[in-house]
């Protein structure tokens, strides 16, 4: 038991750090460590993330885990994990690039054409054109194989109508991967297909959500006779669901970067404020849940930690690394209500500028019931565990071998 | 990286796993509880044999001289299977405290019988009702109850004040000489025996290097390997738990289908992988003797605990009724999670340790624990 690298992995750890030290964008390192992107500090956070893509794809340090041919680099899943971790606070700038380099990328890696892999993924590495992914309808969340959007061939396309939701910065993309409806006669898992589609396509009209906290990180997108050239397709017609897995299966591999849970944040809160017995951190009435999240918080990093490990042994991640999210979601929560309520009367003040440690426990409380949903809820996660990780039954599913358009509210 | 345990440890852990199969695993605690015994001498002898219970003792010591990351393994596998053996007293404890305070003399005294198992040892270091144990400069006053193990214990070391010290010192005392009254009292888990202990005028001498910190010294190391009984005991509990809900069937349905208990499965599958996560740190801690090691074993302590008393008690809620009976094996596991969670005092004490030791604590902290 060691946390040390092997000699191969401290030769790339050596040189990622020398390329860093040489390249990375010092003058924002405080503002990003303070605050990450919503730092004041850091006045165009669109013009720093492409700028900082932009030079890491110039030096081959994009998408590491991609082929050198398609903009990567060909690194081991371990040199992925080691550059994330020399990256630090730099990581944050890679906000745009999220979805497109963890989910569009590696699913057009698989499935897109010789072509298109070349056309497509070396400007997708490097930052040049965004990428979003539109998969969650509104009545196609935790069952997304439900979804409604149809597309039905015409001559060398396809004509899609619906409508999308959730779909982070679909507002920035100039692509994205869409799974849609193509055949609703078989089961809802049966009847779809993936393709890639250039997002400035005619009849595509993107509005901004409005989101509970106040804010707009997503997007509905609405599709009306939008024309997909049947070239696009990701996978056979029918298969969409297998490419789809692709997809999030993608996404569960990106482990390592580790859930904020807000413990450090409530760490630095309760060391700074003072209560009758001192700092609040020495307080005997709140000893018992500070401790039960510090085990929670620093669980959770160990456990990242023997997923790493297992990493550099060359085994695959497994579903048991749902534990994050799941975790880190109601940890959020419950940390942001339990500061305010340290605030009394000012924990219901939002403005940054008069609000107890800047407002930040209130915004964390906003936010949380997002963490909560997004990417797979807190239920569908301990149904992943109940079923994947421990053996139990599947859930009883009444429409999975039903035809789409024989359910009882089909589109 | 390798934060896991190497092949070898793993082979480790299969040999013990087999030896503790072969004495009958949860029914060797049984049989204590039964029979109202102090432990199974007979897994004790099988268990010195294969050099267990002396591998964290090094070979000058009689020990096999493996390694804490091994005796990790070997608890973690007594706690999955309850196993009823002095383990705590005479090894986490009194063989830990002689190698941390005692001479070269009380070693060799002492460590190669605690080794080989043919003395059993305790350590009495709190008061239930916080009483004192006075040393007067050549015998102990004072009472201490409960004590693991007290009742058989060949010896204790025993913490107490003095009137050049306010703060508990480790001494050894010969619990078979005069002055000495004993008595087994009842626990919340019969299989693990404790008893009051009285020292009256009973001849002691101080372990040579024992100082104001022994103490916490010690348990901090206790801690770590009574994580991982206490997450033998947790995974144990879950799986008795899962394979009940995949094999008893309502409403025309395993158990095991339904949401609710699915979730329930899934909670105590997350509260034992944290436990594990902080329970390897602490070993990689304690195995490095790291600067970190208070904040890391009491960080596995709490957790260890948290996990254990969840999944023995939501390991019952599964069983329903099943698991309130005193035939089914449920409630030796809530009782002896119950039992860990205490061993090493409040969880209070533990809880602000951990806080105390936070690596990214960024104020000075006025109380010291």
């Amino acid at each position: 038991m060691n946390f040390d690298d092997t000699p191969e992995e401290a030769a790339f750890r050596k040189q990622a750090r020398q390329w860093l030290d040489a390249n990375a964008p010092w003058p924002l390192e405080a503002a990003l460590r303070e605050g990450g992107l919503s730092s004041p500090g850091l006045t165009d956070a669109f013009a720093a993330a492409k700028a900082w893509q932009k030079k890491k794809a110039e030096a081959g340090w994009a998408c590491l885990n991609w082929p050198r041919e398609y903009g990567g680099r060909g690194s081991t899943p371990m040199e992925r994990v080691i550059w994330s971790q020399e990256e630090g606070p730099f990581a944050a700038l890679s906000w745009l690039f999220t979805i497109g380099h963890g989910m569009c990328g590696p699913t057009m890696i698989a499935y897109a054409s010789e072509q298109q892999k070349r056309r497509y993924l070396p400007a997708l590495a490097s930052g040049e054109e965004i990428w979003c992914q539109l998969f969650s309808e509104p009545a196609a969340g935790s069952d997304l194989a439900g979804l409604r959007t149809r597309a039905q061939r015409h001559g060398d396309d396809w004509i899609v109508n619906g409508q999308k939701v959730w779909t982070s910065g679909a507002h920035l993309s100039q692509f994205g991967i869409i799974l849609v409806r193509t055949d609703p006669s078989v089961p809802k898992h049966q009847g779809l297909t993936m393709f890639f589609l250039d997002m400035r396509s005619p009849g595509i009209v993107i509005k901004p959500i409005r989101q509970a906290n106040g804010r707009s990180e997503f997007n509905e997108v609405f599709l009306s006779d939008v024309r997909i050239p049947d070239a696009q397709r990701l996978g056979a017609p029918g298969q969409g669901w297998q490419v789809s897995l692709t997809t999030l299966m993608n996404e569960r591999l990106s482990i390592g970067s580790g859930m904020a849970t807000g413990f450090e944040p409530l760490i630095d809160y309760c060391c700074s404020a003072r209560g009758p017995h001192g700092a609040l951190i020495d307080d005997p009435a709140l000893r018992s849940r500070l401790a039960d999240w510090a085990i929670r918080s620093l669980g959770l990093k160990y456990t990242a930690m023997r997923a790493i490990s297992a990493l550099s042994r060359g085994a695959t991640p497994g579903p048991e690394n749902s534990i994050g999210k799941l975790v880190a979601g109601s940890m959020q929560q419950e940390i942001a209500s339990f500061v305010l309520d340290l605030q009394g009367e000012s924990g219901i003040v939002t403005d940054p500028a008069q609000a107890p440690a800047d407002g930040r426990f209130q915004a964390m409380l906003l936010r949380a019931p997002a963490t909560r949903v997004e990417g797979g809820t807190d239920e569908i996660l301990r149904n992943i565990i109940a079923e994947r990780v421990l053996g139990l039954p599947a859930d009883i599913r009444v429409d999975k071998d039903v035809p789409f358009n024989a359910l009882d509210s089909p589109a | 990286m390798d934060f896991d345990f190497s092949e070898e440890q793993m082979q480790l852990r299969q040999a013990v796993r087999k030896l503790l199969g072969h004495h009958g695993d949860v029914q060797a605690a049984r049989r204590v509880l039964e029979c109202g015994g102090d432990y199974d001498a007979q897994l004790w002898r099988a268990m010195s044999g294969m050099g267990l219970p002396g591998a964290a003792i090094a070979a000058d010591h009689g020990g096999s001289g493996l390694g804490y990351l091994e005796l990790c393994v070997i608890a973690e596998e007594l706690g999955r299977s309850l196993a009823p053996v002095p383990m705590l007293s005479s090894i986490y404890l009194a063989a830990e405290i002689i190698k941390l305070a005692g001479s070269s003399t009380q070693k060799m005294a002492w460590l190669p019988a605690l080794a080989a198992g043919t003395k059993i040892g305790t350590v009495a270091f709190a008061g239930a009702s916080g009483a004192a144990m006075h040393f007067d400069g050549r015998v102990l006053r004072g009472a201490y109850f409960p004590v693991a193990d007290g009742a058989i214990a060949d010896f204790a070391i025993v913490f107490a004040r003095s009137a050049d010290c306010n703060r508990p010192r480790p001494f050894l005392v010969d619990l078979q000489g005069a002055g000495v009254r004993r008595a087994r009292i009842e626990t919340i888990d019969p299989t693990r025996p404790h008893a009051r202990l009285e020292l009256d005028g009973a001849a002691a001498e101080p372990l040579a290097q024992g100082n104001d910190d022994s103490l916490a010294c010690l348990l901090d190391r206790v801690a770590v390997m009574l994580a991982f009984e206490q997450i033998g005991g947790a995974e144990r509990a879950l799986t008795m738990a899962r394979d009940y809900a995949l094999e008893r069937v309502a409403f025309g349905r395993k158990i095991g289908s339904f949401q609710a208990v699915k979730h329930l499965l899934a909670d105590m599958f997350v509260s034992v992988a944290l436990a594990r996560g902080n329970a390897f740190y602490a070993a990689w801690a304690l195995d490095r003797d790291a600067a970190d090691l208070p904040c890391a074993a009491a960080g596995a302590h709490v957790s260890a605990s948290k996990a254990f008393r969840h999944c023995a008690s939501n390991n019952i809620q599964v069983h329903g009724g099943t698991g309130f009976t005193w035939e089914f094996d449920c409630h030796l596991f809530y009782r002896r999670a119950q039992l860990l969670a205490l061993a090493l005092g409040q969880p209070a004490y533990w809880e602000a340790r951990l806080l105390r030791h936070l690596p990214n604590r960024t104020a000075p902290s006025v109380a010291a624990v």
